[in-house]
């Protein structure tokens, strides 16, 4: 259960070793994403509170008012202080907004995630967010906000909603302070056998058309044939026959997906003996 | 040169098919089980899924590890990658269940917390102290003062200029009765808001947390100074005490919290600067969430509590109370469970 600095730095895969010994390679959120988590979150928020409102105004009367006021204040502030804590400490360890982006909150160390950690990171939020926005909206309505305070409203939002770009964890203020990181969370279903699928009659190749690729050609192979585009396959069909100086016989999926099976087994059979080769630039 | 076509039979087998052919099943029958629990809870899970979880993710695992150093099936690599993760978390990541994390947060981990925060605490304490002396000093000394300590709005007719009797009234007004529940809440949200500001604000070393106590130290102390002139300071003090016993040292802690946070980042002693800044980060984010509750206790105080009880005595008593069960409950009962952290 440790993270180091063996992977990369550059990527955002990051190591990641479970207590079996096994590194799960972790992919960091992305900027991005991690800021489209945080729009689709604060929209959310923004219409449930116009909505409560409205319907507060709706329903209530003179002498139910101040029971309305009163839930609204308490309503108001569960929900900019809750939202965020309460979704990440359920068993996703996301809000809304981070589910849809396909994201998680994680303890950097690997150990379960405490409440107080979420708590904490959340917490940030306010000097992160709400404070030089609460600042300037405050300012602006009272009409004495000048360009030195828009400024530094600006410049102090700047540091820490540009936080993450600056460490190579893309770590906000609060992930920092909590011990946390947002790592990606991927789901795909298990992917169709290439090679053994189906029963068929199979080309054979020559040493000298299989010795020309390496595994990142292999792989690169692997995905135009999952992802089926028919001129993607004829293109590379005819790229691999031009180079290997073999004929056209017109089925060019048939084709591919032989050749494949046969480049993986000669690499496979390579790894056996202690040879990876990484790609077509290294010696077969 | 062309290439033969050869019988099904001598096709070449590729580890990845292998592979799958031996462990799909387990895989997808893991794959199943963490989409329940994800989608519910683990309690979704019958007794047979529950004892076969330890060893379908164990051989997923091993698959992962085999796969990446076997086969050059990228697809599988990642399906396995992904499955394992999210398994993971599952089983390692998984939440404590909710009643047991708020039994153990009032039993154990937020008195521990306060306790551990008792130098900043008192830093606060007295910092508050000193900033409301000083207060009180300047304006008996020289009123206008006031006027700089006291923002218009909130002072709402209680400066140096006002009458013993308008300033009586204000200590003794029960009008506006619908309003009491609405009012606690108000207080409340912000003042809680208040109190996490501060903790938040421990970040930039400490300072502007700082600030935030002694200026809360500067508005009790210039109030007392109006109230004092006019034969009023004892009177102002019980109305004050009734909540403010349990409000200003929520404030103390939530001031401590960040002070904590400050002091870890800036002076990190023998750890990383940010395994320190973790450490403190937990602790205070316990000690804050705490003063939440605090405050709400002195919202209902404040808002309920001073609206309706008009006798001097009763709210002193009542605030001292509050005082000793904060105290007694913080430093002197203690759990069976180890200090924080330990």
């Amino acid at each position: 259960m440790a993270t180091s600095a063996i992977a990369p730095r550059r990527t955002l895969k990051r190591t990641f070793i479970t207590p079996e010994g096994v590194d799960l390679r972790l992919e960091l959120g992305s900027a991005g994403s991690r800021a489209g988590a945080f729009l689709i979150d604060w929209a959310i928020i923004t219409l449930i509170l116009v909505a409560v409102t409205l319907l507060f105004v709706f329903v209530a009367r003179i002498e139910t008012a101040p029971f309305f006021m009163a839930l609204w204040f308490i309503g108001y502030f569960l929900l900019r202080n809750g939202w965020f804590s309460l979704f990440e400490m359920g068993s996703r360890g996301a809000t809304p907004g981070k589910r849809l982006t396909g994201l998680r909150v994680v303890a950097r160390d690997g150990a379960r995630l405490t409440g107080a950690a979420v708590i904490a990171r959340n917490a940030m939020r306010e000097i992160e967010v709400f404070l030089p926005l609460s600042f300037l909206v405050q300012q602006t309505a009272a009409g004495t906000a000048d360009t030195f305070l828009v400024l530094f409203s600006l410049t102090w939002s700047g540091i820490f909603l540009f936080f993450p770009l600056f460490n190579r964890d893309r770590l906000r203020v609060g992930d920092l302070v909590a011990g946390t990181w947002v790592v990606r969370t991927g789901k795909s279903k298990l992917s169709d056998d290439l090679v053994g699928s189906a029963l068929r009659q199979r080309r054979t190749f020559p040493e000298s058309a299989l010795k020309l690729y390496g595994i990142y050609e292999l792989q690169t192979l692997e995905e135009v044939l999952r992802n089926d585009q028919a001129d993607a396959i004829a293109t590379v069909a005819a790229t691999i026959r031009h180079k290997a100086g073999l004929p056209d016989d017109g089925d060019d999926w048939a084709f591919l997906s032989d050749y494949y099976a046969a480049l993986c087994a000669r690499l496979e059979a390579g790894l056996m003996v202690g040879r990876r080769r990484e790609s077509k630039y290294e010696d077969g | 040169m062309t290439a033969p076509l050869v019988a099904a039979a001598d096709a070449p087998l590729v580890n990845a098919t292998r592979f799958r052919a031996a462990h799909a099943a387990d895989w997808e029958r893991l794959d199943a089980l963490v989409t329940r629990m994800e989608k519910r809870s683990i309690r979704a899970l019958s007794d047979e899924d529950l004892l076969a979880l330890p060893a379908l993710y164990r051989t997923t695992l091993s698959s992962l590890s085999v796969a990446r150093d076997t086969s050059l099936d990228r697809a599988l690599v990642t399906y396995l990658e992904q499955l394992c993760t999210r398994a993971y978390f599952q089983i390692y990541g998984v939440q404590t269940p909710a009643h047991r994390q708020i039994a153990r947060f009032f039993a154990s981990s937020w008195p521990a917390a306060v306790r551990a925060l008792w130098r900043e605490t008192l830093f606060c304490v007295v910092m508050t102290a000193g900033a409301a002396i000083a207060a009180f000093l300047l304006i008996r000394s020289d009123p206008s003062w006031f006027y700089s300590i006291i923002p218009e709005g909130l002072a709402s007719g209680r400066d140096p200029s006002a009458s013993a009797e308008s300033l009586r009234k204000t200590l003794y007004d029960d009008s506006g009765k619908n309003w009491l529940g609405t009012f606690a809440a108000f207080l409340f949200t912000h003042n809680a808001q208040i109190a996490i500001f501060s903790f938040a604000l421990g970040f930039a070393f400490a300072l502007p947390t700082v600030l935030l106590i002694l200026y809360n130290g500067l508005m009790v102390g210039a109030f007392f100074a109006v109230f004092a002139a006019k034969g009023l300071g004892l009177n102002l003090a019980a109305w004050l005490m009734i909540h403010g016993t349990t409000e200003i040292f929520a404030i103390c802690i939530s001031g401590a919290a960040g002070i904590r946070i400050g002091m870890a980042i800036a002076f990190p002693g023998k750890l990383t600067r940010m395994d320190s800044a973790v450490r403190a980060g937990r602790m205070s984010a316990t000690a804050m969430a705490g003063t939440v509750i605090m405050l709400a206790v002195a919202g209902l105080l404040e808002g309920v509590g001073r609206q309706t009880i008009l006798d001097d005595g009763m709210r002193a008593l009542i605030g001292g109370s509050a005082l000793a069960g904060w105290l007694v409950y913080f430093y002197a009962w203690r759990s069976k469970k180890a200090e924080y952290g330990h």
